[in-house]
């Protein structure tokens, strides 16, 4: 039976955990704005978009220098 | 072939390309060259036309005002270095593009380090680099890409809003916390007393509950507490008052049961209730963010001015213009302060303070009010009064105003003090029956009575439904200040429109012609000559012909008498626009009579005919009114301007309805005060700062607002536009809040006489408690949601 003792310990702290990530999430804003997080993340990254850029550069040069 | 702006999407010709796309005006066209040049053209691929219009002028140094220290001090939120955060209020945020251009802000200037966007509050703060980007050119930029901020100074108090929000969050989270635990730990409780033979372990969980009520009781319960406290120092006794006495009691009986080892308590029951309470008062606080409810006339009025001294331009904060200053007012800026006309004419658009429809004249030393909006070129006054004491700003100071609004009490008050003498006399009647057959059970049965019949499901009856029937509204653009204008709306009986802007559509105007018919020829030369000017009447009459002739004639001199009109020729045709003494003064005179404000048109000096401004009506107005009418409101109508619309009026309204003209904003106010003494529960819908009195005075103040809720003055709830065609099914929506409470408290009575069973025979478990608790919460906040859900179908099929 003591094994429970010490179950109910973990599982408050545990519960407890939660509630202090709860509480930190609440303090540090993510709680008021459930929107531009959610479109942020789709955004391409700056290095993404310029790599696909110099890319599609170079395909061009190279079809201006291929023999016709 | 009808074409769309690249940018915002207006419907334009092609006449404006570049890159093989179509832009409605140069400002258009200037922002996607920006914003090409930077490679932020995703914009365009995320949102079809996300832009906002460039179309009129944008005034380069409007923003003139923020390289005054003390106004940028203001607005920094703090500096350090070289390095500085401000946020701004943007309420143009619509789509997935402007988070995304406004995030991006950084490519277009190195000197802006990040900028971060709030959807839901349309807010972005700025991290920039005063060294490389000034205060003033980050706002220009902002304005330029079509983001021209609202600035307010010395305005925070949504820092404190949010502080309290959060607070609220933070008791919630531990009483869901503490209460999820201890109901959890209770289970062996509920299996009866000799089911598991526990031993010592029981005596460890009834231990570790006690531990976990106490920041339930002292921290997430202490609202209750204080409320009470308060209340009853005013010797008023609150809704919170009964409330308080119940968790004092199930807190100090459960602590005796845990001590002398007779019983485990009911500390579940008791962190439960306060856990759903405050989840239905966060539900019913939750406010509109992106909304000022409280603004007075500070916020409509340009925060800084341009003062002339010596002949340099100064600009210098509003509050320290004084009188004798000379102020340079340029098109489109609102005029700060009462002052005399120093140059030689102004076109004020005064529509905003007196609702009059068309700009007038003011011809030099003649006396402009603050509020007006000068039209024309940039004018020079002189402040002949300090901007507190301007006629309407004067308003403010009205000793009308000065009384509490709503501070009539709640019908739910006077309820939960009955209930509170019901529950009194029937925990003392029990105690009585008790102390005559068996002492022993006196304190359990007075003690319970007073556990079970805490007027807790009142208070989520209440919380929860004004929660819903807002959100319901929210979604339908009727946006109520706080809970207590839904019982505002309930007692009205009378009900006050505004016309222009509140009846009438600010931004649609319709133009008519009257006088001799116009041959093609006629027409296309004066489409080509208004085409020319800048003046709003004047671009109104060439889109007036613009889907009626083709092309365009060359027009060979044009002649722009500023607030007068134009004077030109084209190839056949000598023309002459403008007003009625402009046409005078060439010698045209004019014989009839013209009510309200018109163009006045002659070719080859003979006098052609009129054209007429009209602000086109909403629709829907008529079935609105007859709607009222029918359930027995009674109907007003204060206008501000002159009375040539009433017969149009007349035949929307009906004529029953009280139609009176010319009134001055004070005027409003006091026909407000007037209906009250006579016992009348009145309910002013109207705009902009004429009514701003009004909307104060009355029992609810409801603003219309057309674009992005700009500007809205004081008020107790924002109305779209759009939406007042549904007015009628909206405040019978909210009306209908009353009626769900009476039913679901009637319900939770039923839970009451049942707990009452247990409490009063002495035979109340912790179990029955627990399971009480939860069914009666529970099936009160399910139920109110499905009844505010079904009666909204009125309001949402309107949509």
């Amino acid at each position: 039976m003591g094994v429970i003792v010490l179950l109910i310990i973990v599982s408050v702290v545990v519960a407890g955990g939660f509630l202090i990530a709860f509480l930190w999430s609440v303090k540090t804003g993510q709680m008021e704005d459930d929107y531009t997080p959610s479109v942020r993340i789709l955004f391409d990254t700056e290095v993404k978009s310029t790599a696909n850029r110099t890319i599609a550069k170079k395909e061009v040069n190279l079809v201006n220098h291929l023999p016709k | 072939m009808p074409q769309h702006c690249y940018h915002c999407g207006v419907d334009c010709d092609d006449s404006i390309l570049w890159n093989d796309k179509v832009f409605c005006c140069a400002g258009c066209k200037l922002v996607y060259q920006l914003l090409d040049e930077n490679g932020l053209c995703q914009y365009y691929d995320l949102t079809d036309m996300p832009g906002m219009t460039a179309k009129g002028h944008f005034v380069s140094d409007k923003y003139n005002y923020l390289d005054n220290e003390a106004i940028q001090e203001q607005l920094i939120q703090f500096k350090v270095g070289d390095q500085a955060h401000v946020v701004f209020y943007l309420p143009q945020i619509h789509c997935v593009s402007c988070v995304w251009l406004l995030e991006n802000l950084h490519k277009i200037n190195p000197g802006i380090i990040q900028s971060q966007t709030h959807f839901e509050k349309k807010e972005i703060k700025v991290v920039y680099q005063p060294s490389l980007i000034s205060l003033k050119e980050l706002v220009q930029l902002l304005a330029f890409v079509g983001y021209a901020p609202v600035i307010h100074l010395g305005g925070h108090d949504w820092l404190k809003k949010k502080k309290v929000n959060k607070k609220q969050l933070f008791k919630i989270g531990i009483a869901g916390f503490c209460f999820s635990n201890i109901m959890m730990l209770s289970f062996p409780e509920y299996l009866s007393n000799n089911a598991i033979e526990l031993g010592n372990l029981r005596v460890f969980f009834i231990y570790i509950n006690l531990l976990l009520s106490l920041p339930v009781l002292f921290y997430s319960a202490s609202g209750f507490f204080i409320s009470a406290y308060t209340g009853l120092r005013q010797k008023w006794l609150n809704i919170d008052a009964p409330i308080a006495l119940a968790i004092a009691v199930t807190f100090s009986r459960s602590v005796y049961e845990i001590l002398t080892q007779t019983g485990a308590g009911y500390l579940d029951s008791m962190s439960g209730i306060v856990f759903f309470m405050l989840i239905g008062r966060w539900f019913q606080d939750k406010s509109y963010d992106s909304f000022a409810f409280d603004r007075d006339y500070t916020s409509f009025f340009p925060l800084g001015v341009t003062v002339l001294q010596e002949g340099n331009e100064i600009s210098k904060p509003l509050s320290e213009l004084k009188k004798g200053e000379r102020v340079l007012i340029k098109s489109d800026e609102m005029i700060p302060a009462d002052s005399i006309l120093i140059s030689n004419v102004a076109l004020v658009d005064y529509s905003f303070v007196s609702g009059e429809n068309a700009p007038i004249e003011v011809m030099k030393g003649a006396l402009v009010y603050a509020g007006g909006i000068q039209k024309g070129r940039a004018i020079q006054l002189e402040v002949v009064k300090p901007v507190g004491q301007s006629y309407i700003t004067e308003l403010w100071n009205s000793p009308l105003l000065k009384s509490e609004k709503n501070a009539e009490k709640s019908f739910v008050h006077p309820w939960s003090q009955y209930f509170t003498i019901i529950l009194f006399t029937i925990a003392i009647s029990s105690g009585i029956y008790w102390s005559i057959y068996d002492t022993s059970k006196i304190m359990p049965s007075v003690t319970a009575v007073l556990i079970v019949a805490c007027p807790c499901s009142l208070l989520l009856t209440v919380t929860f439904t004004y929660g819903n029937v807002l959100r319901w509204l929210g979604k339908s653009k009727f946006y109520c200040k706080n809970a207590s204008v839904i019982e505002a709306i309930d007692k009205i009986d009378t009900i006050v429109f505004d016309k222009t802007g509140t009846l009438t559509n600010h931004t649609e105007t319709t133009l008519a012609y009257e006088g001799v018919p116009l041959s093609n020829n006629e027409m296309l030369a004066i489409k080509s000559i208004t085409k020319e000017s800048l003046h709003p009447l004047s671009q109104l009459i060439a889109q007036f012909y613009f889907s009626k002739v083709e092309g365009i004639v060359e027009v060979n001199k044009i002649e722009n008498f500023i607030g007068k009109g134009t004077k030109a020729d084209s190839s056949e045709f000598e023309v002459l626009i403008g007003s009625v003494s402009f046409l005078a003064s060439n010698h045209i005179y004019i014989n009839q009579q013209h009510e309200g404000s018109v163009v006045c048109l002659a070719i080859n000096k003979q006098f052609k005919g009129v054209y007429k401004v009209n602000h086109t009506y909403r629709t829907g107005i008529a079935a609105v009114a007859a709607s009222f009418k029918n359930r027995g409101y009674q109907l007003h109508l204060l206008s501000g301007d002159h009375p040539t619309e009433k017969n149009n009026l007349i035949q929307i309204l009906g004529t029953d309805v009280t139609l009176l003209f010319e009134q001055s904003p004070a005027d409003k106010l006091n026909y407000i005060q007037q209906l009250q003494s006579q016992g009348r529960k009145v309910m002013m819908v109207g705009d902009g700062l004429n009514d701003a009195g009004a909307l104060q005075k009355s029992n609810v103040g409801i603003a219309v607002t057309d674009q992005s809720h700009l500007f809205t003055p004081a008020s107790d709830a924002i109305l779209a536009g759009e939406q007042i065609s549904g007015l009628d099914a909206l405040i019978n929506y909210a009306k209908k809040a009353k009626l769900i409470i009476i039913f679901i408290f009637s319900l939770s009575i039923i839970y009451n006489i049942v707990g009452m069973y247990f409490a009063t025979s002495a035979q109340l478990s912790p179990m029955v408690a627990a399971i009480l608790m939860p069914i009666s919460s529970i099936s009160i906040v399910a139920l109110s949601a499905l009844l505010s859900f079904l009666y909204s179908s009125t309001i949402r099929s309107k949509n």
